[in-house]
């Protein structure tokens, strides 16, 4: 039986609890060789491609700079051609603001980035977009709610303008007819949309893939429908097979509505893992790591985040607090700030209602109560247990893939790509070797002429 | 001076800085979209012992112009994003500095500042950048953000006060997490020290950035920072901002009244005790036959006129050994050279008049410090931020 494929990504550990930094085998987060580890780690394993998260502001919370987690990360479209020298096939994904760049620039770095990786780069296109990020910005930050997925829909469509600005035939290079450009207009453009009113010439010439494959990550309706218009993949958040199958059901249904099939847009949802020899060991392991993620102080402030109030003189080993959460409006500040999913908590009181029937329920100090709400694995069990339940996410339709999340920097995949690989390889469900050398390749995405490449 | 060691850079832009560079048998004009291309030139510049590197670049495409786009066709059009290609190109090499050329008009310094020192991280220690302006209109109008006073001189006056305040932002981002601001407590559950985390509240007239940096101090603490300089607002940014000047002297009378504004500007901005060095740009053409160096720049020329803001020499390495003998006296501690045609002027200059400066005792035969900083004989600054404190606290 010939069983669906999946694609997998590497998402290199980030700055949230997530990452565990206090083991012996927590490794720096900034050297170069970390990444280059988990990047040919990826490789050997035949990933699609590895994935580099950003935020463009340190994280503060009751007005301090936020100091539990990993922080400092570099430029990621910096790092990731940096990445390109020490891989060949691995697409290398980079997630750009499209708030606080200028689609010249970004346009610039990604079709360059795509030429020095012979067809490897990718953008994951998101939409932040907060005053307190915009402090370290000549335009500032703000947009309304409703005018970030306006610019950033606007925003791509210009980089595509702008690398389809070549077509790939323009350069001869005849040096005895001196004869360098075929056409006397490569790279022209002409952009007045509201967002932007732009024009001239593009100075990179058309890169191997074209355009660079696009991700979208963000969860509102509009996000929703900004990906089903324009990205190859989504980046999602969604950690249950059901709640995995009704996103899947709801993004792809959009698809018709642009003239794209359903195998245009891959989903990929953040998965993390815990491993072992037995499934009791890969429990034991996971609860571990929970314990780890989750301290006394981490939950106090994961609280504080749905609370929007500073709790820091609470037991985190005592009850919930009494008090209700502080409710604001979308636009003002919050005890958090810099954080994607301040605003993942849409109703706050439904949250603590929910929370305290749970901790009465069980028992649950606030620490109990956060390892349970926050940062569970999505997998747990034997190398063929994990193997088995990724198929079945694939099978079911709950996703087309995954974006693997490890705990610890750089190491954290190489187990996963020893010990559950290979099965899945051996099952069929995943790549023996690549097949082509883009990115786009990998993806099985069409090809690019039949989009809408002028 | 004799005694003196030279500095020595190259410019690395697309076939070369002549514009009939790509029609020569040599050239690669097909492949200068490729990786492999800048791996080889810069593999032969360290081969070479040279200090630094230097990568092209502008916003827009190029243009035979100064002022204004152009539409030619016959010769090298598109580029590839300098810094992009510097990081590219660092994992494959161990000695050399790398400094891409980056706009600081219009563009974000925080991006700049994060990508400069993500360059240091993957080069352990060897990047740069070369920072320069955007003057023409054409430029903004492929960002669209703003439109440019009419009146060049109070242009560039604004470009250049504006670029100044870019590098000030750089440095304080470099500087704004202390060195040892990342503890891994386990005792009190921090991974960062916040006390040596520091905002810049930077505030000037084009933008304004509060920090800290998003990337933890680069490993040389502050990677090198240069400009090309021809007029006096250019020599005061040197002076005040930067580690090199990329001059452009006729003779040696120029580049001493050059030096000399320099030197005042770096004593006005209270720098006297810092290095900044001044380094002539010239543009070669060389052969072991001082003729055939003459007939192949004829040549090129003939093809192609070569309208250079740097003086154009073309001779034999050990003429121009000579030349830059003459130079250093003028009081120039370095020069950035321009390879007419690449490789072939490269390979001329690290195989050619290297060896000559060697057999006079005027540059290192071997790397002896692994830094760009180190080859410039540039100190590891402390942090601006460290107070007492917190610096060595660590020790
Ligand atoms: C899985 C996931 C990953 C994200 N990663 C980032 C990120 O790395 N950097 C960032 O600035 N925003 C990130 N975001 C935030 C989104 O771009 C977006 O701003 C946010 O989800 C709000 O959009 P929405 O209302 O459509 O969900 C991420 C969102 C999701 C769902």
């Amino acid at each position: 039986m010939s069983r669906r494929q999946m694609h997998l990504a590497a998402h290199f550990p980030g700055v949230n609890n997530t990452t565990v930094w206090s083991e012996p085998e927590s490794g720096s987060q900034i050297e170069f060789a970390s990444f280059a580890h988990m990047a040919r780690t990826a490789e050997r394993a035949k990933f699609d491609f590895i994935f580099l998260a950003e935020g463009l502001r340190l994280r503060e919370q009751n007005g301090a700079i936020y100091d539990l987690d990993v922080v400092g990360r570099p430029d990621n479209a910096t790092i990731l051609a940096a990445v390109a020298a020490v891989t060949d096939r691995l697409g290398l994904a980079a997630t750009i603001s499209s708030t606080f760049n200028e689609p010249y620039e970004v346009a610039r770095r990604l079709a360059s980035i795509d030429h020095l990786s012979g067809g490897r780069a990718a953008w994951n296109v998101v939409t932040s977009w907060d005053k307190f990020t915009g402090e370290n910005f000549r335009r500032g930050g703000y947009l309304a709610q409703g005018d970030r997925y306006l610019r950033a829909k606007q925003f791509l469509d210009t980089v595509m303008t702008l690398v389809d600005s070549w077509r790939g035939d323009e350069i001869v290079a005849d040096k005895a007819t001196g004869e360098f450009l075929r056409d006397a207009g490569a790279g022209r453009f002409d952009v007045a949309v509201d967002q932007f009113d732009i024009r001239g010439r593009f100075s990179v010439p058309r890169s191997p893939q074209g355009r660079p494959v696009v991700l979208q990550a963000g969860d509102s309706d509009e996000g929703r429908e900004f990906a089903a218009a324009s990205a190859d993949a989504i980046f999602t958040r969604h950690g249950s097979l059901e709640a995995g199958q009704a996103f899947y059901t709801d993004v792809k249904r959009r698809l018709a509505a642009y003239g794209r099939s359903e195998d245009q847009l891959k989903i990929l949802p953040a998965t993390t893992f815990a491993l072992g020899d037995t499934q009791a060991e890969a429990e034991e392991r996971g609860r571990r790591i929970r314990r780890q993620q989750v301290s006394g102080q981490t939950a106090l402030r994961f609280l504080e985040q749905v609370w929007n109030r500073d709790l820091s003189h609470l037991d985190p080993d005592g009850p919930l607090p009494e008090i209700d959460p502080l409710v604001v409006d979308a636009d003002s500040p919050r005890v958090s700030q810099g954080r994607a999913a301040d605003r993942m908590y849409r109703d706050p009181l439904a949250t603590a209602k929910e929370w305290r029937e749970r901790a009465a329920a069980g028992n649950l100090s606030i620490r109990d109560l956060m390892t349970e709400v926050t940062s569970r694995q999505s997998f747990v069990g034997t190398p063929l247990g994990i193997a088995e339940q990724m198929e079945r996410f694939v099978e079911q339709r709950a996703s087309d893939g995954f974006i693997l999340v490890p705990h610890i920097t750089p190491g954290g995949l190489d187990d996963f790509a020893d010990r559950v690989v290979p099965i899945l390889q051996e099952r069929g469900s995943f790549r023996a070797d690549y097949t082509g050398t883009t990115l786009r390749d990998h993806l099985g995405l069409a090809p690019l002429d039949a989009r809408s490449v002028v | 001076m004799s005694d003196t060691p030279l500095h020595l850079g190259v410019s690395l832009d697309g076939a070369g800085r002549h514009p009939a560079a790509w029609r020569e048998p040599g050239a690669r004009p097909d492949e200068l979209f490729t990786a492999g291309y800048w791996a080889d030139l810069v593999a032969e510049a360290e081969h070479g012992l040279l200090d630094l590197v230097t990568i092209d670049d502008s916003l827009g495409l190029q243009s035979a112009d100064p002022f204004a786009a152009d539409d030619r066709v016959d010769q090298v059009r598109g580029r590839l994003d300098a810094s992009m290609l510097a990081a590219r190109i660092a994992p494959l090499t161990a000695h050399i500095g790398i400094l891409p050329t980056v706009v600081v008009t219009h563009t974000e310094p925080f991006h700049v500042s994060t990508t400069i020192a993500t360059i240091d991280y993957v080069s352990s220690g060897r990047a740069g950048v070369q920072v320069r302006v955007a003057a023409r209109p054409d430029d903004a109008a492929l960002l669209g953000r703003r439109t440019f006073p009419a009146d060049r001189d109070a242009l560039l006056r604004e470009l250049f006060d504006e670029a100044a305040d870019a590098v000030e932002v750089i440095r304080r981002l470099w500087d704004s997490w202390e060195d040892d601001a990342i503890v891994r407590d386990g005792a009190t559950g921090r991974f960062v020290d916040r006390e040596r985390l520091h905002y810049i509240d930077f505030e000037g007239p084009r933008f304004s950035v509060r920090g800290p940096s998003i990337t933890p101090r680069p490993p040389q603490g502050q990677p090198v920072v240069a400009a090309l300089a021809h007029r006096a607002e250019p020599f005061a940014l040197v002076g005040t901002s930067c580690d090199i000047g990329f001059v452009t002297p006729r003779d040696a009378a120029d580049a001493r009244g050059i030096v000399a504004a320099i030197r005042e500007a770096q004593a006005g901005a209270g720098r006297e005790a810092e290095t900044v060095h001044v380094w002539a740009d010239l543009t070669v053409v060389l052969d072991d036959d001082a003729a055939a160096a003459r007939d192949r720049l004829a040549r090129l020329d003939a093809t192609d006129p070569c309208t250079d803001d740097a003086r154009v020499v073309a001779g034999t390495p050990a003429e121009l050994a000579d030349l830059l003998v003459e130079l250093g006296e003028a009081g120039l501690t370095g020069f950035r050279l321009r390879p007419a045609v690449l490789p072939d002027d490269l390979r001329h200059i690290t195989r050619g008049l290297v060896p000559e400066l060697q057999r006079r005792g005027l540059f290192r035969t071997a790397y002896e410090a692994t830094t760009l900083r180190g080859h410039l004989g540039l100190p590891r600054p402390a942090d601006r931020y460290a107070t007492a404190d917190t610096a060595g606290s660590h020790s």
